[in-house]
């Protein structure tokens, strides 16, 4: 009998993972897994073959290699096999895992996400099993002394947030996971679910615990029918193995989970557009104040958090704030989930310290464009985040270094770009992303982002830069200075970024 | 029944109904049952924002001002294919958007599939990306779209 491990990832179910997986399953002798995918998605649909050494990994394969594989049973192929160029010898010591540090994502690609006994094995279930012998206010701290920020994009400690709502008046709080992930180049939170659910919801039981709250409510989006379908399997089988409900692990806590829908709302990713969703309305940004921590989902304190900031919280109760603590930098503390996308060659996930350099995961770890031209731009933190030259590739990904440079972090999305890239068609995308994505509640987004696409519209059709970019200029500081949320206020920072460090791009006029 | 149900296909109605049934008379329960009501018809209809609004009690209004915000929900019947190309940073950076237009270009005379831009399918790594009647598809191709859904004639 040999094991085989085939992604269900709804990554590599794109590129062909599913027929892989049936070709081996009717192979005598074989049994398939289904599990998360490890994130080295070039490589995918990437089969792995149990062995006494470890696993084996062969990727990208097709279908009809399965009968090799099968025969190989992990072996090396002979040079004149199609699967040559294909192995990848044993997964875990290949340079691109072997050089991370897997703490939020170390099951990911290793258990089957059905099972949440296999999670249990795999460590699952420790940290709540260890916060429970502590005092909610003592895992309260253990996450500030952690260093834990959250990982949606702003950055915010997350042990003051739950201090906050641990402290605030009310008997009903709520945990709410944001899993919208709306930010082109970014995936985490989707392989996250679909790969290891049991970590996400560990992190929103220790947060219920730690603040006093019953009710947990996961938002995906629309767009992953697969995370969908596998967290809500993971919640039901939870229920079942008593692990939601009304006597968590017999402990006496009551805590469970509702899993909801987005609709096709970039905004939603906002937390107050979300809780407005969820409460059944159209996903218009609420203005603060009131915080949701104080006043959130249906006005109770409402702990708001990003997938990978709740999916690492077990390993912080199970091995302790301090340990997570020593990672990173300064006030960047532990690991940080990176996803390396757009023209890469070795595009995935990769979870190291804070303090790597830019260049360091575009081209140590992705090896530079997929394209094979040189890399001119990098798009850091979503549709709202800036592009940054090839120049600034030595910053350190570290949340005050960036912010002194001009760039954010966002959810850990590097988007690659080649010097085929017009960086004026980019700054004009932003724009246009705005007006489509815009909630339309203020005046400064919502019909500055329009003009803003028209003056690059007439700029692109050969108008006067002269007149058109100084107007440019002045629609970004009205959005900036004049928006209620992030959304309006950050589309500006790819546009200037554009034109500030690709001034090549808008000189003279075109055509 | 008030009299703003006048008109209503009573099937329809009924099936609606027996949908929103399943959860809680509670506005937070407006998406959900949208998404039911879209996943059994394929669409959401000017009579079940009616019906919906009359469940729970809320103004067509209101109702319709959630239908019409959400990109996801549609209010005519889709045709039987569906294709959507992302459109995404990270899909542009490896030719989304010659992607998008040839994709557009081969079903033009189509009668029976539909052309979409959706941005980010969470498949940055492997673009360009897009779907094929709800199948995610990753380093997608013009090529691999025909050969899943063939353009027809009008
Ligand atoms: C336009 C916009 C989109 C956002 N999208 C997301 C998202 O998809 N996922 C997310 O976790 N946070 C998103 N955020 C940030 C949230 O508002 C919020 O800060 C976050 O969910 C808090 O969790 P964290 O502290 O764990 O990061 C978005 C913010 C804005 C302004
Ligand atoms: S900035 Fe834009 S998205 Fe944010 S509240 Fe205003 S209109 Fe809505
Ligand atoms: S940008 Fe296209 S899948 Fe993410």
């Amino acid at each position: 009998m040999t094991t085989f491990y085939v992604p269900v990832d709804a990554a590599a179910r794109s590129v062909g993972a599913d027929e892989v997986a049936a070709a081996l399953a009717v192979l005598h002798g074989a049994c398939v897994v289904r599990t998360g995918s490890r994130g080295m998605l070039w490589c995918e649909p990437l089969v792995e073959v149990d062995t006494d050494a470890g696993r084996v990994g062969y990727g990208p394969v097709t279908p009809t290699a399965a009968r090799e594989l099968a025969d190989l049973a992990g072996a090396e192929p002979p040079p004149t096999s199609p699967l040559r160029t294909a192995y990848l010898g044993l997964v875990e010591q290949h340079p691109f895992l072997a050089r991370q540090r897997r703490l939020t994502t170390a099951r990911l690609g290793v258990i089957d996400p059905g099972d949440l006994a296999d999670y249990e094995r795999h460590g699952g279930w420790a940290g709540l099993r260890r916060a429970f012998t502590m005092t909610p206010d003592a895992v309260v701290a253990e996450v500030t002394a952690s260093g834990l920020r959250g990982r949606g994009g702003a950055g915010f400690p997350a042990g003051v947030k739950w201090a906050t709502v641990a402290g605030a008046p009310g008997t009903e709080k709520c945990i709410c996971a944001n899993g919208d992930e709306g930010d082109s180049g970014t995936f985490a939170d989707r392989m996250l679910i679909e790969g290891d659910p049991g970590s996400l919801l560990e992190g929103m039981l220790i947060a219920g615990y730690a603040v006093g709250a019953h009710t947990g409510v996961v938002y995906l989006r629309s767009e992953y029918p697969d995370a969908i379908t596998t967290l809500r399997r993971a919640v039901e089988s939870a229920r079942a193995a008593g692990i939601l409900g009304p006597n968590v692990l017999g402990s006496g806590f009551a805590f469970d989970v509702d899993v909801r829908v987005g609709a096709g709302a970039y905004i939603c990713g906002e937390e107050t557009s979300m809780l407005e969703s969820i409460e059944g309305r159209r996903g218009e940004v609420r203005s603060k104040p009131p915080i949701p921590a104080l006043r959130g989902l249906f006005g109770r304190p409402t702990v708001v958090n990003n997938i990978l900031t709740l999916a690492t919280v077990p390993a912080i109760l199970a091995d302790g704030g301090s340990t997570y603590a020593a990672y990173g930098t300064d006030r960047s503390r532990g690991t940080q989930v990176f996803q390396l996308a757009g023209n890469i060659a070795r595009g995935g996930l990769v979870e190291v310290d804070f303090g790597v350099t830019v260049r360091e995961l575009v081209e140590g770890f992705g090896g530079g464009t997929r394209s094979g031209r040189p890399v001119r731009a990098v798009q850091l933190g979503g549709p709202l985040g800036a592009y940054l030259p090839e120049s600034a590739l030595d910053l350190p990904m570290d949340y005050e270094a960036l912010a002194a440079a001009g760039f954010m972090l966002g959810h850990g999305g590097i988007v690659v770009f080649d010097d085929t890239v017009d960086m004026a068609r980019q700054a004009r995308f932003a724009m246009e992303f705005c007006v489509k994505e815009s909630c339309g509640k203020c005046t400064p987004c919502r019909v500055g982002s329009q003009r803003g696409m028209e003056s690059l519209d007439r700029f692109l059709a050969g108008a006067d830069p002269a007149r058109e970019l100084p107007l440019l200029d002045r629609i970004c500081t009205t959005m900036a200075k004049g928006s209620l949320c992030a959304m309006g206020q950050l589309t500006p920072m790819p546009v200037r970024s554009a034109l500030t460090h690709f001034p090549e791009d808008f000189a003279g006029g075109r055509r | 029944m008030g009299a703003r149900h006048e008109g209503l296909a009573p099937e329809r109605e009924a099936t609606v109904r027996a949908l929103a049934a399943r959860y809680a008379v509670q506005r937070t329960s407006l998406l959900p049952m949208l998404h039911d009501v879209q996943e059994h018809f394929g669409f959401i209809a000017r009579q079940d924002v009616v019906t919906l609004a009359d469940v729970l009690n809320l103004s067509i209004a209101d109702v319709h001002g959630v239908v019409s915000f959400y990109t996801y929900f549609r209010t005519s019947p889709p045709l039987p294919h569906q294709i959507s190309v992302c459109r995404g940073e990270a899909c542009q950076a490896v030719g989304a958007e010659d992607l998008f237009a040839a994709t557009r270009t081969a079903y033009r005379e189509s009668a029976d599939t539909e052309v979409s831009e959706v941005f980010c399918l969470g498949n940055c790594a492997l673009g360009p990306s897009g779907t094929a009647d709800g199948r995610l598809l990753g380093r997608l191709t013009v090529d691999r779209l025909t050969a899943l859904i063939p353009p027809g004639r009008s």
